[in-house]
């Protein structure tokens, strides 16, 4: 199963190697991992999606990087309410009838042109994996040459939305 | 012991706010932590620390190749309690510290490691006895550090020894380049120590506790599985008010055996692969298993799918990592091993009534006691262990290193006190015996210390007998000697249709001549009727001596799980 986990860790020299360290020895696998400074810059936080079998190889996940004296917290938010974000550039293959159509695939998805070449331009979409995905695929057809995408990153939502209270007696239950 | 001179004898303290050299700082911080001797091997890129150890006195013992001096930080940090330092070169002489970090790092054993680096100007540059050290010692440490500022050094030493020590403890390495050792800054040691992501759970949670205290009194089949987390904490005594109140069966793991006394009673002997048929099967049968301080390392275990099928699992752990690895938990405790025995002791529940089981457990002892067949002609080697037992009263510090030997002396040296065992458990490291006995003769100054080694192993180590010669220490040395690699050739005879691939050693080299190399007085004993008056002559010798005691070669070490089997399924419980 897929889960998206934050930490936040010392901002010191090394730490990306610790952490990449340990996943690589006890055979973790990770899918994608981000990391950046946060609004103190001697925190950074990192967001990583892993794959693991189960609910135990999940806690070792955590409990493994908990005890790396770098890492202050770590969270699994998989099934937080989050934002979730990556970044990913497409460069498509499109000779110039092709540009006008790929432009309207891309609009619906809010990706934007950012660089234009003789055969080629260069797509930049942000959002969730799942919209990342599906314009990755809408454009396959067309022949991706390159493909560079960050890896999601995340937080928590700042005012949760609390969860609609369905009365206990009820004729929709 | 070592070079002392009359200002210092290292242990005078400089003032706080000093403006002194990184060197200098490392030896003040040292003072402060207590280090009463650190044990290493100076190089080009520790020259401004060795001088400092030369201008203050402080108690140093050279050894003779970096992993003896490792190993011997080790064998103190185990028998003392208190961290191991160990001070090396960098490039080689760090990396000749590595097998020794790997094996502290398994076995929990607190250290101090200082390695040398090159300038800060030239890390990168592929220099002279340059080595990435932080980058290879990553994953066997409990935490690294390099020095790259002259004030950040006591902050880092002070860290080093707090992490080194507390929670689960663990080895933990300074890097410290040689112009930051040579650099002056102001030395103040007196800041707190502030790791917010490094805060160790000492204190168990109550409601665990209670679980865990009413699972016992409901329990019919209870089994308590000790390790050396009980020994890190200090907690046999209470282990023992525990075990001795609610009377409860103990088996133990190799690195556990002395946390509660192993002529006692209750105690059921080494669990795992050459553990007593009764430990095994008490862990095959429970209804609970208490685990304190103890990993369900895959030699303890056996297969996992037939490992205490009808158990629910109560595991104390001071690393919640370790609950729930390996086996499912029922009942997780984190915490001190100490303080959670301390709890339950002051719990008061309805004690549980095992008679049953303790009737079905004493017969199995009777039936499957630990046996071996006497010889005339050979020297057994457990009959040896059991000759050792006695003629040192069951009071010796006993090191050993990996193999058969271990197995034997883990099984017939019946370990009572919890400062008596120093193994090589988790690594399995040849060579680690013998300097460890070192390490613990230091620790131990007025104890008997019998290093039981393999004559394979000793070889990897051997040079540090030039530190028992040096310093007349006493260390005795007992070579089981079978003239092969005593559990490598077993499994070749077991698993491998007897095909010995290089385990049986075609030349020996004299070793009553080595040790007389070393002015060690030795003995060769081939008679098994000679060896009780050796070795009682040479355990009242009050130096350093070396007994090579040549055994029965073909030996093998039962009874015995197979690789793949359970607890259920030992092989040679019978004779």
């Amino acid at each position: 199963m897929k889960r998206t986990i934050i930490a936040t860790v010392n901002n010191n020299s090394g730490v990306m190697n610790r952490i990449t360290g340990l996943f690589a020895r006890r055979q973790f696998n990770i899918e994608s991992i981000t990391v950046g400074m946060t609004e103190n810059p001697e925190i950074s936080r990192m967001t990583f999606v892993v794959n693991v079998d189960n609910e135990r190889g999940l806690d070792q996940v955590i409990k493994q990087l908990n005890k790396q004296v770098d890492v202050l917290k770590v969270r699994d938010i998989t099934d937080d309410s989050i934002i979730a974000r990556e970044l990913a550039l497409i460069k498509v293959v499109a000779a110039p009838q092709h540009r006008g159509e790929i432009s309207a695939l891309a609009e619906p998805f809010r990706a934007t042109v950012v660089d234009v070449g003789r055969e080629s331009i260069t797509l930049q979409v942000t959002g969730d994996q799942q919209k990342v995905e599906a314009l990755i695929d809408l454009l396959k057809p067309y022949g991706i040459k390159e493909l560079a995408r960050t890896g999601i990153t995340a937080f928590k939502r700042g005012a949760v939305k609390s969860d609609f209270e369905t009365p206990k007696h009820s004729i929709l239950n | 012991m070592g070079p002392e001179t009359e200002e210092m004898q290292g242990r005078e303290l400089k003032d706080e706010n000093q403006e002194m050299t990184g060197a200098s700082m490392l030896i003040q911080a040292l003072a402060r932590e207590n280090v009463d001797v650190i044990f290493g091997y100076p190089g080009g890129a520790n020259l401004t620390t060795y001088d400092e150890i030369y201008r203050t006195g402080m108690h140093h013992v050279l050894a003779r190749h970096e992993q003896g001096a490792v190993h011997a930080a080790e064998g103190y940090a185990r028998v003392s309690g208190n961290p191991g330092v160990c001070v090396v070169t960098s490039g080689p002489g760090a990396t000749n510290v590595v097998t020794g970090i790997a094996d502290a790092m398994i076995d929990s054993l607190p250290l101090v490691v200082i390695t040398g680096q090159v300038a800060t100007n030239a890390i990168g540059t592929d220099a002279f006895q340059e080595a990435d050290v932080i980058g290879v010692t990553m994953p066997i440490t409990k935490h690294n550090f390099q020095a790259r500022e002259v004030e950040d050094l006591p902050r880092m030493i002070k860290e080093a020894f707090h992490i080194a020590s507390t929670g689960r403890p663990g080895p933990v390495l300074i890097d410290l380049p040689k112009d930051i050792a040579a650099a002056s800054g102001f030395f103040n040691y007196n800041q707190p120590v502030e790791l917010p992501g490094y805060q160790p759970t000492v204190i168990p949670n109550k409601l665990q506790i209670k679980k865990l205290a009413d699972a016992v009194s409901e329990a019919d089949r209870p089994v308590v599985l000790t390790g050396a987390g009980v020994l890190h904490a200090h907690g046999s005594d209470e282990l023992y008010d525990y075990i001795t109140k609610q009377q409860l069966p103990v088996a133990s793991t190799l690195l556990g055996l002395g946390a509660f006394p192993g002529t006692h009673e209750l105690s059921l002997g080494m669990v795992g692969m050459h553990g007593t048929y009764t430990a095994n099967m008490a862990l095959h049968e429970s209804d609970l298993l208490i685990s304190i301080g103890a990993r369900f390392d895959d030699r303890v275990t056996g297969a996992l799918k037939h490992f205490a099928p009808n158990a629910k699992v109560a595991h104390i752990d001071i690393d919640p990592a370790e609950i729930g690895k390996n086996i499912e938990t029922q009942i997780p405790v984190v915490g001190d091993a100490k303080e959670a025995l301390r709890m339950l002791n002051e719990y008061n529940g309805t004690p549980g009534e095992f008679s049953e089981w303790k009737q079905q457990l004493q017969a199995w002892q009777e039936e499957y006691p630990l046996w071996y067949h006497e010889e005339k002609d050979f020297l057994k080697p457990q009959h040896l262990m059991e000759m050792i037992y006695e003629e040192t009263k069951g009071e010796a510090v006993v090191t050993t290193d990996v193999g058969q030997h271990q197995m034997w002396a883990a099984q017939y040296y019946k370990f009572d006190r919890p400062d008596c065992w120093v193994t090589s458990g988790g690594l399995g490291t040849m060579g680690f015996g013998f300097p460890a006995a070192i390490g613990a003769q230091f620790a131990a100054p007025d104890r008997q210390v019998v290093a039981v080694l393999g004559d394979a192993g000793f070889q990897m180590t051997a040079q540090e007998m030039s530190i028992l010669q040096e310093l007349n220490l006493p260390v005795k040395i007992i070579l089981v000697n079978n003239a092969s690699l005593g559990m490598v050739r077993q499994w070749q005879e077991l698993f491998y249709e007897q095909r010995y691939s290089n385990s049986v050693f075609p030349i020996q080299p004299d070793f009553v001549k080595m040790a007389e190399a070393y002015n060690i007085k030795g003995w060769k004993i081939e008679n098994p009727g000679d060896m009780q008056e050796v070795l009682r002559e040479a355990l009242a010798h009050s130096g350093p001596v070396l007994m090579d005691c040549r055994v029965e070669k073909e030996e093998n070490v039962y009874p015995m799980i197979a690789p793949g089997k359970g607890h259920h399924e030992m092989e040679g419980i019978k004779p």
